[in-house]
């Protein structure tokens, strides 16, 4: 019987296998991802001419043909623009944004005062870092200091006037200064204005949420410039003869008003998408509404709507170039209002400067969004639908 | 609905001021108070201000000469025309701009978009540079970037660069042919206007008989060629009346053709590629939304990639598209705002200058928030309607 048994049991298991050529390797990888079909090995040519052709010229320009230093124009200007590069001559002049670093960075502050800034600079990323880093403990201490103490301190030590340090009109400000400056307060106050606005716009008293609907979507069909427009031109206009406002504070309410009407939009989608159930249940827990809303439902509806919050603040973060049109230098005023500079003006200033202007606020813009991409995954605990 | 009456006044509650419906009364009317202090106090002072600076309020001063002149516009206009004119070249300069900068976007956004979620790395990577660079720095930076950076830096139109069509570029913008019609050439616009209504129409029917009995027509090809062929005939039978004004070089400047100044040129630019990062992650998401079982269940119909993508994805995709497409839209036309920087006569700078010169700050800034206000509800509500086509007709 045994001898005639066609059952076979494998004991050992089978050696395994490489994988076929078709499907590993550079070969693979190449045929999957590059030259699929007729059609993408044509786009693939395409996009690797196209590669070819501006690759090599930008880096050309910016780092192989770019003049890193020098006094003046000369070094970035060729024989026939009266410099001392040979004709044809093209390339990046990292020389002006060399010469202008300080004024980029700090407009018209008064030099031998502007350790005043780098220090406000130093506090900022010393109370920052540790706020965005999960891990590090006492948060609620470090919020403090940060939105309530740091605001107070950097308004001293960068407007002065006290405690002897020498006062520094707003007017001098410029650059990065106010760009940065701008945006965190913008930030500081748009924030809750725009929880508030959201609320009311949710409320159950018809007046308060008209008037929020009516604030809202005004300043949402308008234009930032015209919003700037209306505080530099008629805020003077409503304030009593005599009183006039300060134009950086001007520019502050504008950007911040500005951004607190969209941040409410984001914060109301928020606020809708939590179920009604939470509503309740605080309801029936004899929750007041400032204790629903701040305990129950606002932790939840914001942390849904994380990333339209970072998206509203990348977008006040670039708003604030615009102030440059009630005559205010940000980084981006400043580079364009330097590109007249007798001393430093060719064909190649304009571009430099604003690829320098373009690359710091890439920086900042590109930074706010993968943080807020990282604590989006973070506090994702799973209830997306 | 008397009983839930009853019920609803039942005064258990307690105290007076723990009573929620005469708490948001006294809050409201709190509020009602406020607010109207607050606005009587502004007008007192807006009124005070302008008696004192001897501005007299109205909207009488949009009748008088306007004195300043305006580089770009598309209807008649010269120093000697009112405050009320100026303001209106200003605004159907907004929305060119506007317009032809939406559908450039548009188109830009789709490619990239599309091309972000290609199967080829390289263009993938391209596009996702493409995004990433524009998304992440300001749109006045971009203009200022194709103004002073690009723009500016062209040759002087003695030494014009050439290109195909014999158009140029140089300092002083772009110029190419302009289009002279002659004698009977309304006869090539009634003839494309025929062309589109007989296309329309053939799609119609074709739509109506493959419901019915499963035959396809090729569409697209007879609508190409009735929209082209039908004004190429109208064309040929007028007797050739289009003739077109090249640009010619003479000694110092080019003479002729149609100029599109730097200023405008650097508007349209950078709002196109600006927005167009925005539209591109926009139709991204919008494709990746429609559920992987859709493109299968396409396939396993048999339908080839492209019949899959235009038939079953993109109509699926749209309606997630459309809304935050939308408010690109709105972005974009009020963005065009910024052509103030670079001094493109846009409605908020020639509004801006009516305003410098007659000081009539309130009205001047209230017709501004006014008009935009006007554009962003007519785009929406454009939008709204192809939306409501769009949506999904739940049974």
């Amino acid at each position: 019987m045994q001898e005639h048994d066609m059952s076979w049991v494998r004991t050992e298991m089978a050696l395994a296998q490489p994988a076929p050529a078709s499907v590993r390797g550079m070969g693979a990888w190449v045929r999957t991802n590059l030259i699929g079909s007729v059609g993408d090995a044509i786009l693939t040519i395409i996009g690797i001419a196209l590669v070819a052709m501006i690759l090599p010229q930008v880096i050309n320009w910016a780092f192989i043909n770019a003049q890193w230093t020098g006094p003046d124009r000369s070094v970035c200007a060729t024989v026939a623009q009266g410099g001392i590069q040979s004709d044809g001559w093209s390339g990046a002049c990292w020389a002006f944004v060399n010469a202008k670093f300080g004024q980029f960075m700090f407009g018209t502050y008064p030099i031998e005062e502007r350790w005043r800034p780098i220090l406000v600079a130093i506090l900022f990323v010393a109370l920052l870092v540790p706020m965005l880093i999960p891990r590090v403990p006492r948060k609620g201490l470090n919020a403090i200091l940060l939105f309530l103490v740091l605001p107070i301190v950097s308004f001293v030590l960068l407007v002065g006037g006290m405690f002897g340090l020498p006062h520094v009109e707003t007017s001098r400000w410029g650059g990065l200064l106010v760009t940065l400056s701008l945006s965190f307060v913008g930030i500081a106050v748009s924030l809750p204005l725009g929880v508030v606005l959201a609320l009311g716009r949710r409320s159950k008293m018809p007046i308060v949420k008209m008037l929020c609907i009516i604030f809202i979507e005004t300043v949402r069909g308008i234009p930032l410039i015209t919003v700037l427009f209306f505080v530099s031109v008629m805020l003077p206009l409503f304030l009593p003869a005599g009183v006039s406002f300060d134009k950086y504070l001007r520019a502050l309410i504008g950007v911040s008003l500005f951004a607190a009407a969209y941040m409410a939009e984001v914060i109301r989608g928020g606020l809708q998408a939590i179920p009604k159930g939470q509503y309740e249940g605080a309801d029936s827990l004899g929750l007041g509404y400032w204790q629903k809303m701040g305990l129950i439902v606002l932790p939840q509806a914001l942390k849904l709507v994380i990333p339209g919050i970072v998206n509203t603040f990348i977008g006040m973060f670039k708003d604030t170039s615009l102030v440059i049109i009630i005559s205010m230098f940000d980084l981006l005023g400043i580079v364009k209002q330097n590109f007249s500079d007798p001393n430093w003006a060719t064909p190649q200033t304009a571009r430099s400067g604003l690829i320098f202007a373009a690359v710091v606020f890439w920086l900042f813009c590109f930074g706010m969004s993968r943080y807020s991409m990282y604590t989006e995954r973070r506090l994702d605990t799973g209830h997306k639908r | 609905m008397a009983s839930q009456e009853i019920l609803r006044e039942e005064p258990s509650r307690g105290s007076f001021v723990n009573d929620p419906k005469v708490r948001s009364l006294f809050f409201q009317a709190l509020v009602v108070v406020l607010l109207v202090a607050g606005v009587w106090w502004i007008a007192q002072n807006v009124i005070a201000n302008l008696t004192r600076l001897h501005i007299a309020s109205g909207f009488g001063f949009l009748k008088g000469r306007a004195g300043f002149d305006i580089s770009e516009r598309a209807i008649a206009y010269s120093s000697d025309s009112t405050y009320g004119r100026a303001i209106l070249v200003g605004l159907i300069n907004t929305i060119i701009v506007a317009v032809v900068g939406i559908i450039t976007a548009t188109i830009i956004g789709f490619i990239v978009g599309i091309g972000r979620l290609s199967q080829n790395w390289l263009i993938r990577k391209i596009c996702t540079v493409y995004v990433e660079v524009f998304r992440n720095i300001p749109p006045l930076l971009v203009i200022f970037f194709w103004y002073s950076g690009v723009l500016a830096v062209l040759p002087p139109p003695r030494d014009s660069i050439n290109l195909p069509f014999s158009s140029f570029l140089n300092q002083r913008g772009f110029y190419f042919p302009r289009a002279v019609w002659g004698d009977g050439s309304w006869l090539i616009f009634v003839a494309l206007l025929v062309g589109i209504a007989m296309a329309w129409f053939v799609a119609r029917k074709a739509r109506q008989r493959q419901m019915a009995t499963g035959q396809q027509f090729p569409v697209f090809w007879t609508s190409t060629a009735l929209i082209v062929g039908l004004p190429l005939l109208a064309y040929a039978l007028s007797g050739f009346p289009l003739s077109f004004d090249y640009p010619k070089q003479s000694t110092f400047n080019l003479t002729g053709g149609f100029q599109v100044s730097p200023e405008f040129l650097s508007l349209y630019l950078a709002l196109s590629c600006y927005t167009a990062a925005f539209i591109a992650e926009i139709v991204r998401a919008g494709i990746r939304g429609v559920s992987k079982g859709q493109t299968e269940a396409a396939a396993a119909l048999g339908l080839r990639s492209g019949s899959i993508l235009r038939l079953v994805v993109v109509p699926q995709a749209m309606r997630i598209v459309i809304p935050p497409l939308t408010s690109q839209y709105l972005n974009l036309t009020k963005n065009s705002s910024l052509a103030i920087a670079i001094g493109y006569p846009d409605l908020t700078a020639t509004a801006g200058t009516v305003l410098n010169q007659t000081g009539q700050a309130v009205e001047g800034v209230l017709i501004m928030m006014a008009v935009y206000l006007a554009l962003s509800l007519v785009t929406s509500a454009v939008m709204n309607v192809v939306n409501a086509r769009m949506a999904l007709v739940e049974r």
